[in-house]
């Protein structure tokens, strides 16, 4: 049996505003517990929410850049449930009327194909509370200062047909984000999490399968894998003959599996109603066209830009677009060397090998954008080669200065005085004997020795063309 | 339209509100009478209206994005029941 | 000095015949010696009260002075307090006290007004009679056998009995204009959203509205001026600029189009009840109003279509007590489900937990469309039915309630029975519009109220009628003996 996986992803980003959504309480992140709870956010009784301005636009913003239908009219309505961290015994949410309605994101698939999935909508809504399982004489602790705090949650059609696709869809959903400076997008903190529902049905079936939830998985790469394991449970499931439960699954990403949340075991009954705290939320097109007219440039459009505008590769341009700090690195190198190839070459490969294995961002590269360009101008001015180079970045790196400083404190630079080559040339040629009568006798391949040879007593520093051309004649003379 | 016991059980409990068997009865009965008022509702014709859930229909008005609020914690637990290290106690919570 | 309202106290204040300190040492006395039959304060503010009114009589002397500063109120305790405790007449808030001010006490804080203390009410404001309190239930001042009307009974006793010359009160469904009916007082709904709902412990958002009891049409525009105004703490608060409320007061009312429901004026409603506004309309027409017969065809529903709404809202915002960060906390749960039951269970009275349940119940799955999403589309048919009557009239009036006060315990068997005592007064509150009972007569010595309703933000217009009917009858003037 050939099955096929359907997924669709809810996708909770907290939005980067100072205070809370109806609050005037900060939401930094890594408070004292509790100190981030006011007279609103605990819930007194007589206190009333006032919306976030700043939370609005923002939920705007997305809506644009995803080319959704914006909700000229959006109503908040109360979803009603107990639970120790949500101290209204309800949340504020969106449900008939959300303030992002239908839109789509275009994912570049690992084939290189790019593919449209559909954003059923993106809402927004208040976080709750932290519970602090620590053993409190058996009793659980709870720190309110995540309460409120403005969230926008952003729901998939349920167009996802793999782990890969759910995790490119992801990345670019957070990507976009970061464009969109409406977030930080970190997972690590919660700041952007991630539920899937997943089911499986055979191929060709036009219905779909019943679906699992899984809950808040806090990395890309745990998105893949409770993806996939999930799958594998319910396949398994389906082909021994059971059924699959609706139900709510948490990912144990230790022993890497799924499983049932038993507090949610009694069917959930939220009893939305339309907030009455709250009037509905009327935009008009001037509102809306202000908040367009923030947009900066997009992913898509920068990829564009930098296939047109400096000639990259389809895969540098989608490498260096994706990631806004990365591409705002790449322009500004771009802007001191004028090499759009070497610069692109230099931030993904090179420079990105080192931030990776460091595990920092590209914000806090020890290496700035001046620094780097002024590396490539001196490739690119042959006063050294690509190799050398490479020894100048990693002294960069640690911090010994700029190229210029470098090449000239280590003596790297590039040997192109022919004289001085010659010299060279002439010294390995003498040297040789054996191999200049290989050479002769038809044997080119002891060509690359002599190079070697040269480069080897140069330290590295001669002109690389220039041997070429002066080996050539003199073997050949 | 009358409402079973289980019915009263199971809203009591979406309520979170205890409620024994003599008061499951009593509660069955006045919801009987009540359900019975509501009920007069169904007789108009609203096909056509649009709900109203505001007296008032002008648009939400908009905080700016501002902190204003400072740590207040130790004077809003004060009023707490119960509270260890800044944080508000509650029976084990099962995930 | 007992007889006075807030206006003649304000001016004696003004003429240095009192001070304020003297005239609320003298309200807290009578409270102490009065209040034990009555039962209208859960909480008395003595020292804090005695404070404010050395603090106005100071201010006073400098010089730097409200009209009302130094004035004694009473509050109806649905209104935080801060330092004092806000029980809403439950056990579940009998040992709150907030730490801030509910908008309406900060601006008569501000005023220079004395708060006196804390009146009683029903749980959480759900009730039409005061017996749903946890403190018990209040006497009326006019026969200590009879309710005085409720959720505002407390303040509504108050007042009646002399124990705080005007009162703070809330309307969800009549709870202003029903025990100002049953006292004999003057009670003004505001329109929604006139009024900061801030630190106002709410029973159903979308209905309730802070208003007045008091002695006379006038000292409600005195209070109003002082709580009215845009709150931007509140979101429903509207920003309309508001007006002196006493500058209309002496308009005579001649040419005002004053619509009659006939729906208002059916069965049910007593013999003698009806007598006495027909009596009051014919006062109207003595000072140049026209009396016209309108048709409120839905008002029928709005009792149904209410009891789906504010349970409905009650439900969810009463969801916050459950003992974690305030309130009262059952004892030693067995787990985390045994709390919440027991604590909500313990600590909120029959009549609570009954609207919780059917509130939960209208929004649970499969009956939201069949309750809820009615109930709101008969609301918009009872706006409707308001906004075609007063395109032909300028007001309309009627009976505030069927009968005068019933006695204590004589309703509580059956909540439906309890539930269309504000058959007349609920249509107001799904519409938002303002409404007021001012006396109208007396039946058995017992006080009938007329309700007067207006359009949106019409408040100045309802207390120049009011006022009008008071300066050509004496009703307001009534007093019980106590």
């Amino acid at each position: 049996m050939e099955w096929e996986t359907v997924i669709g992803l809810e996708v909770h980003v907290q939005l980067a505003t100072k205070s809370k959504l109806f609050s005037g309480s900060s939401i930094e992140f890594g408070a004292e517990p509790n100190t981030q709870a006011n007279v609103f956010d605990l819930a007194l009784p007589g206190t009333l929410p006032v919306l976030n301005k700043e939370a609005l636009k923002m939920a705007v913003k997305f809506g644009l850049a995803v080319e959704a239908e914006i909700g000229m009219k959006s109503v908040f309505d109360r979803k009603n449930y107990f639970y120790p961290d949500l101290p209204k015994g309800y949340q504020t949410s969106q449900l008939d009327f959300p303030t992002v309605g239908k839109g789509t994101l275009d994912v570049t698939l690992e084939d290189g194909s790019i593919k449209t999935i559909g954003i059923t909508r993106a809402h927004m809504e208040e976080d709750a509370g932290k519970s602090l399982h620590e053993d409190f004489h058996g009793q659980t602790g709870i720190d309110l200062n995540r309460a409120g705090t403005p969230l926008l949650e952003i729901v998939s059609e349920p167009d996802i047909r793999s782990a890969p696709e759910a995790v490119a869809y992801l990345k670019k959903l957070h990507s976009l984000i970061l464009y969109l400076g409406i977030s930080d997008g970190d997972m690590s903190k919660g700041n952007m999490r991630c539920d899937a529902n997943v089911s499986v049905r055979l191929k060709g079936e036009e219905e779909f399968g019943t679906r699992a939830e899984i809950k808040n998985i806090n990395s890309f790469k745990f998105v893949e894998k409770a993806i996939n394991i999930e799958v594998e449970r319910q396949i398994d499931l389906l082909e021994d003959g059971g059924r699959v439960v609706q139900e709510t699954r948490l990912y144990d990403s230790e022993k890497n599996e799924t499983r049932s949340m038993r507090s949610k075991e009694v069917a959930n009954d939220y009893r939305y109603f339309p907030e009455p705290d709250l009037l509905p939320i009327i935009i008009d097109d001037a509102f809306v066209e202000e908040i367009r007219a923030t947009l900066p440039e997009l992913p898509d459009a920068k990829r564009q830009r930098f296939l047109d505008e400096h000639k990259l590769s389809e895969y540098d341009a989608m490498v260096l677009a994706n990631d806004l700090a990365t591409a705002n690195f790449f322009e500004a190198v771009v802007a001191v060397c004028d090499n759009a190839k070497l610069s692109a070459n230099w931030v993904s490969v090179d420079l990105q090998a080192y931030l990776n294995e460091a595990e920092i961002p590209i914000s806090e590269s020890p290496v700035t954008p001046e620094l780097l360009g002024g590396l490539i101008n001196k490739i690119t001015d042959n006063t050294i080669s690509s190799k050398i180079a490479k020894t100048v970045f990693g002294a960069m790196l640690a911090g010994e200065g700029d190229a210029e400083k470098i090449i000239e404190s280590k003596g790297l630079k590039q040997v192109t005085d022919s004289g001085a080559i010659e010299a060279l040339v002439e010294t390995v040629i003498a040297n040789n004997p054996e191999q200049v009568e290989q050479f002769r006798s038809g044997k080119e391949k002891v060509f690359g020795f002599f190079v070697g040879q040269i480069m080897k007593e140069s330290k590295g520093k001669a002109n690389p063309a220039q041997v070429n051309q002066i080996l050539k004649d003199k073997l050949t003379s | 339209m009358s409402i079973s016991a289980d019915d009263i059980a199971y809203i009591a409990h979406l309520a979170r509100l205890q409620i024994s068997e003599a008061e499951k009865e009593e509660a069955a009965i006045s919801f009987k009478n009540i359900l019975g008022l509501i009920d007069q509702m169904q007789s108009a014709d609203t096909d056509q209206l649009e709900p109203l859930s505001h007296a008032i229909e002008t648009s939400q008005p908009l905080r700016e994005d501002l902190v204003t609020e400072k740590n207040q914690r130790d004077d809003l637990q004060m009023i707490a029941p119960k509270c260890e290290q800044g944080l508000y106690l509650v029976p084990k919570v099962i995930e | 000095m007992f007889k006075s309202g807030l206006a003649d106290i304000a001016r004696s204040l003004a003429a240095g015949e009192f001070s304020s300190e003297e005239i609320t040492t003298a309200y807290l006395a009578r409270i102490k010696e009065k209040d034990k039959e009555l039962n209208s304060y859960i909480t008395l503010c003595e020292e804090h009260a005695l404070a404010q009114a050395k603090a106005a009589d100071n201010n006073r002397a400098k010089g730097e002075t409200h009209l009302l500063a130094g004035v004694p109120l009473a509050h109806k305790d649905i209104f935080c307090t801060s330092g004092v405790k806000t029980s809403c007449g439950s056990r579940m808030l009998d040992n709150f006290i907030a730490p801030y001010n509910a908008t309406v006490v900060e601006n008569f804080n501000q005023a220079g007004v004395v708060t006196l203390g804390k009146t009683n009410m029903d749980e959480f404001a759900m009730g039409s009679s005061n017996e749903t309190s946890y403190y018990g239930a209040v006497h009326n001042p006019w026969d200590k056998e009879l309710v005085p009307g409720g959720s505002s009974g407390g303040s509504a006793a108050a007042v009646a009995a002399h124990l705080s010359p005007a009162a703070t009160a809330t309307d969800t469904g009549g709870s202003i204009r029903q025990p100002a009916a049953f006292c004999g007082l003057t009670g003004l709904k505001p329109t929604y959203g006139r009024v900061s709902r801030w630190g106002m412990i709410a029973f159903a958002s979308s209905l309730d509205q802070a208003g007045t009891l008091t002695r006379s049409a006038e000292d409600a525009a005195l209070m109003l001026n002082v709580m009215a105004g845009h709150d931007p703490k509140d979101s429903t608060s509207i920003d309309i600029a508001t007006e002196d409320y006493t500058a209309n007061l002496n308009k005579p009312l001649e040419g005002l189009k004053i619509g009659i429901p006939i729906q208002h004026f059916t069965e049910g409603l007593n013999a003698e009840v009806e007598q006495n506004i027909r009596n009051a309309l014919s006062e109207f027409e003595k000072l140049g109003a026209t009396l016209k017969e309108i048709s409120l065809p839905n008002s029928h529903l709005s009792v149904s279509a209410y009891y789906v709404i504010a349970p409905a809202e009650a439900s969810a915002n009463l969801s916050r007590y459950d003992g974690v960060r305030y309130g009262y906390r059952c004892e030693d749960p067995k787990d985390l489900e045994d709390f919440y039951k027991r604590t909500r269970s313990e600590g909120f009275g029959t009549e609570v937990k009954r609207r919780i349940m059917v509130g939960t119940y209208a929004l649970s799955a499969g009956y939201y469309d069949a309750y809820y999403i009615k109930a709101q589309k008969i609301r918009r048919l009872i706006k409707n039915d308001f906004d075609a009557a007063f395109a032909d009239v300028d007001v309309i009036m009627g009976p505030t309630s069927p009968h005068t006060a019933f006695k204590i315990g004589s309703q509580s068997d059956d909540p439906v029975t309890m539930y269309l005592e504000d058959i007349y007064t609920i249509a107001v509150n799904l519409a938002g519009i303002p409404g007021i009972s001012i006396p109208a007569g007396l039946v058995n010595k017992l006080p009938v109220g007329l309700q007067i309703i207006g359009k949106n933000f019409s408040e100045s217009h309802l207390l120049n009628i009011a006022h009008q009917f008071q300066q050509a009858t004496d009703w307001h003037t009534q007093t019980p003996e106590i």
